[in-house]
């Protein structure tokens, strides 16, 4: 039988450092996998995680030649948005000890009520309809939050299962929608909404890439996110529930109280994720939105240190694999799976580095075990 | 020692000791168990009756001392081993999968075999014995006593011959405990040994053959119910040096600062335990102290005191008069009200913030620590200072998280973050429980000083000594009931002992 001791003293350093071993062991891994698969390894890991990270270098080190070497900052940018916003949110709810799995569905919701502004709201200056159809969106995804909050807080019902169940409710509510109602009547037979109008696009911040708006927002959320959790009573309130929920009623914060405020922040982050998605990448509503960023984030939260500024950080590295990912499936011609399994990988690889830097294995005789 | 002549002891604990750093849990402590006896272990709260089970089971070693089994030297050093010497334990707070259903809650205890045929023994012991259970019921399904049966089925299919009851009828009512006393009669006829843990006086006068006697985890008799009385044996568990202490001198109590009317609230859980239509008055300038062995509704009363738990009506709890008995902690605090919940680590304080941050937890609104929402934390590194100075809080760091504190040093800072705010109401649940005596005195000479500057100061505690040491009046709190507080100078150790085992002053009177 297999036993997990705390020790006592774990290391401080490698509680740090526990997202740079995990990367670590992530690459050997993946090298081992690569190889398998036939490919070379150290080349195939370069153009998985280090190419994507030389670009960014040239990108910084050589002024002149930034015009050749900007897509991949920017693509990384792009990708990094939604990660951020929704890792940051995410980071409050899993301090609190509440455990949102269903981001992607929340996402998904704001997709929706997003597309709903946009595509029947009214038409104007963006300074009005942008905000609109950001706070429809935000709105979206925290009414979805709100349904795994009023279960937990009434019956006690897991919101692991009802976040993550939802999630498939979302996809196919939107599948419904743009298949059935809001399917654009030109757009010969596929599954797509009509296209946004421009007052609903949001603007592009750096000319030729597809940088947008949703960068100051997501780094404006988090540092923000990261102030009110360091600084303000609320942030202290979710610390100390998440820490010893009987403490927090001796110091007389609402158990329930707080399980809404973290749901219905990280559901309605998730939200203002999706419809700043669709918005920016894609200026309809399809099928596939890439809500998988939804579960991707779960990854940035922790990386992050469950910290909403350190998401930022996490945010960056994941969206290096989505990127290098890329790279591969032209290159290499390696599937598009393969990113999820890196990414795969880099949780598990963390959540043991942060199990194991705590407690240490002891292994009994099956004899004692049994008895 | 004596073991009738041609007859081996069943079970024999010679000079057993437990050190845990310097405090002896248990002080050459000896017991002698023979076969088919019904034989109760006494002893308050910490007198050292589970650590002494704990260890003949297996769960703890003894640090001098030695155990016999059939006139063998034994040691004993995993539950498992006990339970292949035949002794089997039924603990206070079972464990049950409550998903499974019964059978397969107890397969998970023994050996692998056929479901069926574990059925079939299952419902075999339960015929023999009385304990009525169907092995096929899922188990959240089954009320308390019902649970006990599984745990009890589960240690009889393993053939024992020393069965350990650790305080089996906390959790039952009169009815079932009538069902368990004739299973427990019926296997004592058919040879096994019960060794029967209770501070239930009446409980062990009606059941068992023998006692032993435990204080201060020391050995202090042996008697036979059947012989001693009620009022003996509270006498024996409590001790009778406890009257002699010295008590805060005269005070002339004012007004009631803190009021108490008809508090009842249902259990809560299956270990819950209901409250009764509790009244009391706690007066400026005085020490009321609750007296009353482990789980007799303690924690449920300090969670209503505390707005953990709100009471019916807003009238049932009064601080200084204002009715806020449907107030949270925090508006409480605010009317001047301060509390020291029993469990330092995760209640009163939580171990990985730091001792600032803890301030917080209790100062955030009612001290303006977090005023306005914005934690200033100047003013909770301050509180910090003052507290430790006044308290003598040694710690390594300036600020270090609560967890590196000794028991100690972290409840002298949790009893100072509450004193120093000055406060009218003062409630206090085991202020000095595991404490070392030289903290014990700094707490309770800081108690003793607030209630002189004219505060109410409420003490619960399972400590007789400390309770007649500080407190003016005493009251007793037994089943979710409390007795009348009386001046502490008409209470002697009989009679709050006799309370605190169920018994009443009018009783004792006669």
């Amino acid at each position: 039988m297999i036993l997990l001791e705390p020790r006592e003293q774990p290391s401080r350093l490698l509680a740090v450092l526990s997202p740079v071993v995990a990367i670590g062991l992530m690459l050997f891994a993946g090298g081992i996998m690569l190889a398998a698969m036939g490919q070379p390894p150290l080349q195939a890991l370069y153009v998985y995680f280090f190419q994507p990270v030389h670009e960014l270098w040239f990108y910084l080190v050589r002024p002149e030649e930034r015009a050749m070497w900007i897509y991949t900052p920017s693509e990384v940018l792009v990708k990094a948005i939604p990660l951020a916003l929704i890792g940051a949110g995410l980071t409050i709810c899993f301090r609190a000890n509440v455990w949102n799995i269903g981001a992607a569905g929340q996402y998904t919701l704001g997709a929706i009520f997003g597309g709903a502004a946009a595509l029947y709201g009214p038409e104007g200056s963006p300074w009005l309809t942008l905000p609109l159809y950001l706070a429809a969106g935000a709105f979206g995804g925290l009414l979805w939050a709100a349904i795994p909050a009023f279960l937990r807080t009434r019956f006690n019902a897991n919101e692991i299962l009802v976040s993550l169940m939802l999630t498939y409710v979302a996809t196919l509510l939107l599948d419904w929608l743009v298949r059935g109602p809001w399917k654009s009547p030109t757009s010969f037979g596929f599954p797509v909404s009509a296209d946004f109008t421009d007052s609903y696009l949001l603007p592009v911040l750096v000319q030729g890439t597809r940088l947008h708006l949703g960068l100051i927002l997501a780094i404006v959320i988090a540092v923000a996110l990261a102030v009110m959790m360091a600084r303000t009573l609320r942030g202290f309130r979710v610390r100390v529930i998440g820490a010893a929920p009987r403490a927090g009623a001796f110091a007389g914060f609402s158990q329930s109280g707080t399980i809404w405020f973290v749901l219905l922040l990280s559901g309605g982050l998730a939200g203002l994720a999706g419809a700043i998605e669709v918005s920016a990448t894609i200026g309809k509503l399809q099928p596939e939105i890439s809500a998988s960023y939804g579960f991707t984030a779960i990854i940035v939260a922790f990386l992050g240190r469950l910290n909403p500024a350190g998401a930022l950080l996490g945010a960056l590295i994941l969206a290096i694999s989505y990127i290098g990912g890329e790279n591969a499936q032209i290159l290499l011609k390696l599937p598009k799976n393969v990113t999820g399994i890196f990414q795969g990988m880099l949780l598990f690889f963390l959540l043991a580095c942060d199990t194991l830097i705590r407690y240490r294995i002891r292994w009994t005789s099956a004899a004692a075990g049994a008895a | 020692m004596d073991t009738p002549a041609g007859q081996t002891a069943l079970f024999e604990a010679r000079d057993v000791s437990k050190l845990f750093g310097t405090f002896a849990a248990n002080d050459k402590v000896s017991l002698v168990v023979q076969r088919g006896e019904k034989h109760a272990l006494l002893g308050e709260n910490g007198a050292g009756k589970s650590t002494l089970v704990k260890m003949m089971y297996g769960v703890m070693q003894p640090t001098s001392g030695r155990f016999f089994w059939r006139g063998q030297q034994v040691t004993i050093p995993k539950p498992a081993a006990a339970r292949e010497m035949g002794i089997g334990m039924v603990f206070q707070h079972f464990s049950v999968f409550e998903a499974l259903n019964v059978a397969e809650n107890i397969a998970l205890a023994l050996p692998p075999q056929s479901m069926r045929g574990l059925s079939d023994s299952i419902a075999e012991v339960s015929e023999a014995y009385g304990l009525a259970i169907d092995p096929e019921r899922a188990v959240h399904t089954l009320s308390v006593g019902e649970k006990q049966r599984v745990e009890i089925i589960r240690c009889l299919l393993q053939s024992p011959q020393l069965l350990i009851m650790d305080e089996p009828t906390s959790v039952l009512t009169p009815q079932e405990t009538q069902v368990l006393f004739s299973t427990l009669n019926k296997l004592a006829e058919d040879g096994c040994a019960i060794l029967y843990i209770s501070h239930k006086l009446e409980e062990v006068k009606t059941l068992c053959d023998t006692a032993t006697i435990l204080r201060h985890g020391k050995l202090v008799a042996h008697c036979d119910p059947g012989k001693s009385s009620a009022r003996e044996m509270a006498e024996l568990m409590v001790g009778d040096n406890i009257a002699n202490l010295a008590r805060n001198g005269a005070t002339q109590p004012g007004d009631a600062r803190l009021e108490i009317t008809d508090l009842t609230l249902p259990a809560v859980g299956d270990f819950g335990t209901a409250l009764d239509r509790i009244s009391l008055e706690v007066r400026a300038g005085e020490i009321v102290g609750i007296a009353g062995i482990a789980g007799e509704g303690q924690p449920e009363l300090m969670d209503a005191l505390t707005g953990e738990r709100l009471a019916g009506t807003p009238g049932t709890i009064r601080f200084d008069g204002v009715p806020l008995g449907r107030a949270g902690p925090t508006d409480r605090r605010a009317a001047g009200a301060a509390f020291v919940p029993e469990e330092r680590n995760g209640h009163a304080a939580i171990s990985d913030l730091t001792l600032s941050e803890n301030v917080i937890l209790a100062h955030h609104t009612a001290e303006r620590v977090a005023g306005g929402g914005w934690i200033d934390f100047g003013k909770a590194a301050d509180w910090t200072r003052r507290i430790r100075e006044a308290f003598d809080v040694r710690a390594g760091d300036e600020n270090p998280a609560a967890g590196s504190l000794s028991g100690g040093n972290l409840q002298k800072f949790v009893v100072g973050r509450e004193i120093l705010r000055k406060p009218g109401v003062l409630i206090v649940s085991q202020p000095t429980w595991g404490v070392d005596a030289g903290a014990a005195a700094v707490i309770r000479q800081a108690l003793i000083d607030l209630a002189r500057d004219g505060a109410a100061v409420l003490v619960i505690s399972q400590d007789l000594e400390e309770v007649f040491a500080i407190c003016d009046r005493i009251a007793v709190i037994y089943h979710g009931t409390l007795s009348p507080a009386k001046p502490a100078a008409e209470m002697t150790a009989e009679t709050v002992g006799l309370l605190m085992a169920g018994g009443t002053l009018a009783e004792d009177a006669a």
